[in-house]
């Protein structure tokens, strides 16, 4: 089984050469990325079966056993997090498919979108996958390099002006992370996660606080928690849609991984807990309180990206099994939910030709499909019950209860008043865009949209009712692995069979 | 790196200093070019910092000399990565840079969108524009003119 390990990096990436080379034969070349996607998906779901059911699997690359050599683990969380990003990773991809020429028609070399966008995928693999610190930092590299490209395809003014913020940003974040994997080695003299485990402990606290604040630092800029999160609304909404719904629903998501990886394995003692409470319930109202503010769909969503982001870290911050369950929940729900709104919103686009609310109206009479599409994502990013939405922050706020403390219950009051937001701003985009009088001219003949982007979008909303519908037996996946990564020594031990030396 | 001891020299730490604080410093310029060398300056910072992490001393491979007096090649094995890896990004980063000059005549990365809005009606001491979603009679579709949508028509669709 763990010959599988190295596929969903490698596959990936020799498909982006193969379609590199397939340039000159779309059809092929698409076939090729479908073809290596899937087979990632596949593979990534015999990982969390066999995750599950036997631990963690674990392959030391060209055979140097661990600590020398490089691992790949897939415990429960990574292979958890590998399935969701495969199967979002194929759906954005048929939707692309469906786009056929990206947004902008004639200006965008789409010869590059799949290759650039394979390596994306293996990018976040291998960040998934990687069992050191260093291979985590490659992990990120590939991923942002290729993500550096698609923010910035055709190169537009108004792509080069954001796509420059964006690109400067994460590079500085990158620096930071370097910095820290230079310090944690210097202090510790491994970089192997299972073995940093062990000797990050006998570091004097002072040391190993700030090295764990350092890292904290690097992945909040990548996770887009509260202070370091103005990038993001900037940054995001210029891409073309299957773009930014892959970067909303993932990018962010494997700074969320990093964070709970180091805050459980690495750094367990809870000593920056309280600092992670008050930026999490920072990120959850502040993010929540631009996306009232806004008057556009795509820059709507992306403030209530930043603003779900807090809930997750709120699950870590507690350092509880239930509060890490819920947060793992919560990082699936929301991977799903918030990929397929941005795919919606694409689809209004491509419609009405305008995510503008001032400008949309009565699409819910135009478009009665696209309607559905719309309002049954919205509604579960609302936490309206019974969707998984509801049933993560439920979740969430049963072990901030749980935990007790003034602290965890100012969170679990701002999460609500978060949830409650984020049904005001779903409304409002439903009562304008889709709920009053037509504004876009009637008259005109409707233009068809393509079933493939549909489909797909389809596709992800059924996959979003799904986590409702298998809510019982997901909740006890991420609770097996919430357990795992508190004790710590499944993980070690998967690494490290002999003990560390 | 001097094959004296274990201890990172002075000198070297002195230098990663410098050149992160140089970096920063630059970072915070609106120039791409600017940015772009605090980049450079910043990653240099950085490698040397990786560097200084491990042991220093002689070559390290086996049979040449003592274990104990072996450089680590671990860090140096990692900075060679960092190095290629900064080089690619700063090369992404040049040519952003270049195709903002030659896009708009300079290389400065101007305001968002939505802040210049805003900037622009705090000159004028404005509220906020109307609820868009509210009631009232403002936002009554009866009694406002709808603005007609742009609309894009895609080739090769039945439109």
């Amino acid at each position: 089984m763990s010959r599988l390990l190295p596929l969903p990096v490698v596959v990936p990436l020799l498909g982006a050469a193969l379609t590199l080379l397939l340039a000159a034969r779309p059809r092929i070349q698409r076939l090729v990325s479908v073809l290596c996607l899937g087979g990632t998906l596949t593979v990534a779901l015999l990982l969390l079966v066999q995750a599950y059911r036997h631990g963690p699997v674990v392959l030391a690359v060209g055979g140097w056993p661990a600590p020398v050599g490089i691992v790949l683990v897939a415990d429960q969380l990574a292979a958890l997090m590998l399935v969701v990003s495969s199967a979002v990773t194929l759906c954005v991809l048929l939707y692309s498919i469906g786009q056929g020429r990206s947004e902008t028609g004639e200006t965008t070399p789409v010869v590059i979108f799949h290759p650039t966008y394979l390596v994306l995928s293996a990018g976040v693999s291998n960040a998934f996958l990687a069992g050191d610190l260093f291979n985590l930092f490659v992990g990120f590299e590939i991923l942002l390099a290729a993500s550096f490209v698609l923010i910035t395809l055709g190169g537009t003014e108004t792509r080069i002006r954001t796509g420059s913020t964006y690109v400067v940003v994460s590079i500085l974040s990158s620096m930071l992370f370097l910095a820290g994997v230079g310090l944690v080695y210097a202090a510790t003299g491994t970089l192997n996660l299972a073995q940093l485990a062990q000797r990050l402990d006998d570091l004097p606290g002072g040391v190993r606080l700030t090295l764990e604040l350092m890292l904290l630092l690097a992945f909040a800029i990548k996770a887009a928690v509260f202070p370091l999160s103005a990038w993001l609304p900037d940054s995001y909404p210029t891409a073309p849609a299957p773009v930014t719904a892959v970067f909303a629903g993932l990018l962010t998501k494997v700074g969320v991984y990093a964070i709970i990886r180091t805050e459980t394995l690495l750094f367990p003692g809870g000593q920056a807990d309280a600092l992670l409470m008050v930026v999490a319930g920072l990120t959850m109202v502040v993010g929540i309180l631009g996306a009232v503010a806004q008057s556009d769909m795509k820059r709507l969503f992306s403030f209530t990206l930043v603003s779900h982001i807090g809930y997750m870290i709120f699950g870590v911050a507690l350092s509880t099994v239930a509060g890490l369950s819920g947060a793992i929940f919560y990082v699936v729900h929301h991977i799903t939910i918030q990929t397929t709104l941005f795919l919606v919103a694409g689809l209004v686009e491509e419609r009405a030709g305008s995510t503008d609310l001032r400008r949309l109206g009565g699409l819910a009479r135009v478009a009665p499909l696209l309607g559905v599409l719309f309002f049954v994502p919205a509604m579960n990013l609302a936490g309206v019950p019974p969707f998984s939405g509801f049933l993560g922050k439920l979740g969430l706020l049963q072990a901030g209860v749980e935990a007790g403390g003034p602290l965890p219950w100012v969170l679990v009051g701002a999460g609500t008043l978060t949830s409650l937001l984020t049904l005001y701003v779903a409304s409002r985009v439903w009562n304008i865009a889709f709920w009053r009088s037509p504004r876009l001219a009637t008259a005109e003949p409707a233009v068809r949209l393509p079933s493939l982007m549909v489909g797909a979008t389809m596709g992800l909303v059924a996959f979003g009712l799904a986590l409702t519908v298998l809510a019982g037996p997901l909740f006890d996946v991420t609770a097996d692995a919430a357990a795992d990564l508190r004790s710590r020594t499944p993980y070690v031990r998967a690494v490290l069979p002999g003990g560390a030396p | 790196m001097t094959a004296s001891g274990a201890e990172p020299v002075l000198v070297l730490v002195l230098a990663v200093g410098v050149l992160v604080g140089c970096g920063v410093i630059l970072l915070l310029e609106r120039s791409l070019t600017r940015i772009l060398l605090g980049v450079i300056l910043i990653g240099n910072g950085v490698n040397l910092l990786i560097l200084l992490g491990g042991r220093s001393g002689g070559a390290p491979v086996v049979g040449t000399g003592p274990v104990d007096r072996m450089s680590d090649p671990l860090p140096q094995a990692m900075v060679l990565t960092a190095i290629v890896i900064t080089f690619g990004l700063t090369a992404f980063l040049l040519a952003v840079a270049y195709r903002s000059w030659y896009l708009t005549g300079d290389d400065e990365v101007p305001d968002d969108l939505e802040d210049r809005q805003i900037i622009r009606r705090a000159e004028r001491d404005e509220v906020g524009t109307a609820d868009i979603g509210g009631e009232g009679p403002d936002d009554d579709p009866e009694q406002v003119d709808p603005e007609p949508a742009r609309r894009r028509l895609r080739r090769g669709d039945e439109a």
